[in-house]
């Protein structure tokens, strides 16, 4: 027995059914359609991804769930990202299950937790480090804070306020609702608890997202390469292009272990799981955004029409850069433990001299 | 996926640490490249080899601790927390050495690793020539059969550590009628043989770190050939696998840096801008994901995988991060940075200078940022090369 940073052979395969399904039920094709609709969601599609396990793959399974862990979890979360999946998987599946699993009161865990694994709810969650609530129109249920209490709000007792945005798939929300006594879910440390892993997890989802949206760009632009002929040759051959990629390959292979860290952070409840997850949405924001401003330059012209299919992902990329945190508020979030604390900061096996 | 340090390898940590901290020269050693530093990081690699330490991950019967490659990177994590001095014979050990635990005969290892492992023999690389720099397919040296030996011809440059070191691993044409990646072969040739001469060259800090090597009819046994004749460019991959994705630069180096940078920030900190402030964290989260990337390759590498084109990416990655810490700390230092360290003005300077103009050299040695580009494009990517 040894550390070791491989995934096993059941994620690899849960990985590549995903993959599989995703790339038949969450086309271009398919996402056209989805994003002239009136809700931008697919009932069917949430349905299939549900019949997956994905929903309850944190749901214990008293609950109806899988009862796995993040690291189960963290390469599916990849692969939504590279199908532009703009279903609220993260938000419903690994942020809001486990807010519910972690309440002290168990009665709301055992109402929805079983109606998520299922596939037959949704839940939208409302955090401070948010400006608005992602696929609020949807919701079964909404978890929403305010002034550091967590609150469970049924959707029609909350006035929403569609904010359209860059990307029309994915529909974020400003929400005006009451709060009470009876609505209220978490108070004290409780909520202050639950808040901050509320965040890590929401940036930690995000990044895993990022990354897969990343790629799926990186592999846009090198396909275009390999069959857009100037001067009489493949523009792939180009070193300006070639130099460009390799520099977005660099940045995306190097934010995935992070990622991939802070899903085993979470799982195990690390102390140093707040900068893990910081690093992770730090990383792969930045990872993601040079891809979309590569792909689009290898495209040229083409790649700036709604015709060619990339702008379903530069949107998504740009649309995740500031969904639970931006690059720049995460690596300050980084910048306060490791720099203005008073011990080492938390690295990964080196320990500085004392 | 299991990021949590065994038992096993928290003792192994813990050993490391005892014995590093009983060892470890107080003083830091003289500069390796010149005369008397060399001699005196000799006498260190062979502390380090009496009590197990020089070769952690190799065989034991080659002078090795017979560790697996996890437990070398936690050595390498102790080694660096404990500011041991740097490794002279680092060509041999990190790059020839498992090369020719790969490649060579069992004869050859039992007669070059021992000695290797205790820097009997300090080992240099001698591959660049004048006009065979990121071209290193235009290679022009030659080493023709005569019996039982090889007569070298030609010159190498840039060979580092050349200076003072007893032998060196080159590529030669062995195929006259060749041309490019063909018929070239890994021969090494100890550096005080008739006809070959060593002209070491001042680098721009003055000291002579590499050299240039003239072989002018040497002859060397034909048992100094490493794997088969015309297969040296293979074997020379091979080389450069380890050094751009593995061996070479070992995550705590930088995460040693890192650590400093912190804090150097926290000792500046009055005035200093957000910007550095940004740059600061930035270069402890790079050397994180340097390390984290690696403990990844590590692991796959003793469930039995190989290192392939991906090290390109290892390599951008390392020599980019350590240009960016250096360059971060000489900001944070102002107009010290400029300061050699026996100005009188120097206070607190540390080593950040003389560490930038060695990170200067990163995205150049190990074959240039450019060419790994190209490599990630062409062999990762999958882009056309014309």
């Amino acid at each position: 027995m040894t550390v070791d940073f491989r995934f096993d052979e059941d994620q690899a395969r849960f990985r590549d059914s995903v993959r599989t399904m995703l790339a038949k039920e969450c086309s271009p094709e398919r996402l056209r359609v989805l994003s002239t609709s009136e809700s931008a969601r697919s009932p069917e599609l949430w349905k299939q991804i549900a019949a997956l396990g994905l929903t309850g793959l944190l749901v214990p399974e008293e609950h109806g769930g899988l009862g796995l862990g993040e690291v189960d979890f963290v390469l599916a979360l990849e692969e939504s990202g590279r199908a532009a999946l703009a279903e609220p998987l993260a938000e419903t599946a690994a942020v809001a299950v486990p807010l519910l699993t972690a309440l002290d009161s168990k009665s709301l865990a055992a109402e929805w937790l079983p109606a998520v694994a299922a596939g037959e709810a949704t839940i939208a969650v409302g955090h401070p480090e948010n400006a608005f609530v992602a696929d609020a129109h949807v919701a079964k249920l909404l978890l929403l804070e305010r002034d550091g209490e967590i609150h469970a709000i049924p959707p029609a007792r909350v006035e929403m306020t569609h904010q359209p945005s860059i990307d029309p798939l994915r529909r974020i929300y400003t929400v005006e609702w009451q709060a009470t006594s009876a609505t209220r879910v978490a108070s004290g440390e409780t909520a202050k608890r639950t808040l901050a892993a509320v965040f890590d997890r929401g940036a930690w989802a995000t990044a895993a997202a990022q990354i897969g949206v990343a790629d799926a760009m990186v592999a846009a632009a090198v396909a275009y390469a390999c069959q857009r002929q100037q001067f009489g040759q493949v523009i792939g051959s180009f070193q300006a292009l070639k130099h460009m990629l390799a520099n977005v390959s660099v940045r995306i292979e190097y934010a995935k272990p992070v990622v991939h860290r802070a899903a085993f952070a979470i799982a195990h409840e690390l102390p140093e799981r707040d900068v893990a997850c910081s690093h992770a949405k730090a990383a792969a924001s930045e990872a993601a955004a040079m891809a979309a401003k590569a792909a689009l330059q290898v495209h040229g012209a083409i790649g700036y029409t709604w015709e060619v299919d990339l702008h379903l992902w530069m949107k998504r990329a740009w649309s995740l850069d500031h969904s639970w945190g931006s690059a720049a508020r995460h690596r300050a979030r980084i910048a306060e433990r490791v720099l203005d604390g008073a011990g080492p900061a938390p690295s990964f096996g080196f320990t500085p001299g004392v | 996926m299991d990021l949590k340090f065994t038992d096993k390898e928290r003792a192994f940590r813990a050993e490391a640490r005892a014995w590093l901290e009983a060892n470890v020269p107080r003083e830091p050693l003289l500069s390796m490249d010149t005369a008397d530093g060399f001699e005196a990081h000799r006498a260190w690699e062979k502390k380090l080899y009496e009590g197990r330490w020089a070769m952690v991950p190799w065989p034991v019967e080659y002078g090795g601790r017979g560790a697996n490659l996890i437990e070398w990177l936690i050595f390498e994590e102790e080694y660096w927390r404990a500011g041991a001095p740097g490794r002279v014979n680092q060509n041999g050990i990190f790059l020839f050495g498992p090369t020719l635990m790969e490649y060579g005969t069992e004869e050859q290892k039992r007669r070059i690793l021992p000695r290797m492992a205790s820097s009997e023999d300090i080992w240099a690389q001698g591959w660049s020539e004048p006009n065979a720099g990121s071209d290193m397919a235009a290679i022009r040296a030659t080493a023709t059969r005569d019996g039982a030996h090889y007569v070298l011809s030609g010159q190498k440059t840039w060979c580092s550590r050349a200076a003072f070191a007893d032998w060196i691993f080159c590529i030669f044409r062995t195929d006259p009628g060749s041309e490019r990646h063909n018929g070239l072969s890994f021969i090494v040739v100890p550096l005080d043989a008739a006809g070959v001469n060593v002209r070491p060259i001042a680098q721009l800090d003055g000291e002579t770190g590499f050299a240039e090597v003239f072989f002018d009819d040497a002859r060397v046994p034909v048992d100094h050939l490493i794997g088969k004749e015309n297969d040296g460019w293979k074997i020379a991959m091979a080389t450069a696998g380890f050094e751009r994705g593995l061996m070479l630069r070992s995550p705590a180096r930088f995460q040693s840096a890192a650590a400093r940078l912190v804090a150097l920030y926290k000792k500046e900190a009055a005035g200093a801008d957000p910007v550095l402030r940004d740059a600061v964290a930035r270069a402890w989260m790079d050397a994180e994901a340097y390390c984290l990337n690696t403990y990844g390759t590590a692991s796959r590498l003793v469930a039995g995988g190989k290192i392939g084109a991906e090290a390109s990416l290892n390599k951008i990655f390392w020599s980019e991060m350590d240009l960016k810490i250096h360059e971060t700390a000489l900001a944070l230092l102002g107009p010290r940075a400029e300061l050699m360290p026996d100005a009188p003005a120097a206070t607190e300077v540390d080593t950040w200078l003389d560490g930038f103009l060695f990170s200067l050299a990163g995205p150049i040695y190990a074959g240039t940022n450019e060419i790994q580009r190209n490599v990630i494009a062409e062999r990762v990517l999958g882009l056309p090369r014309k």
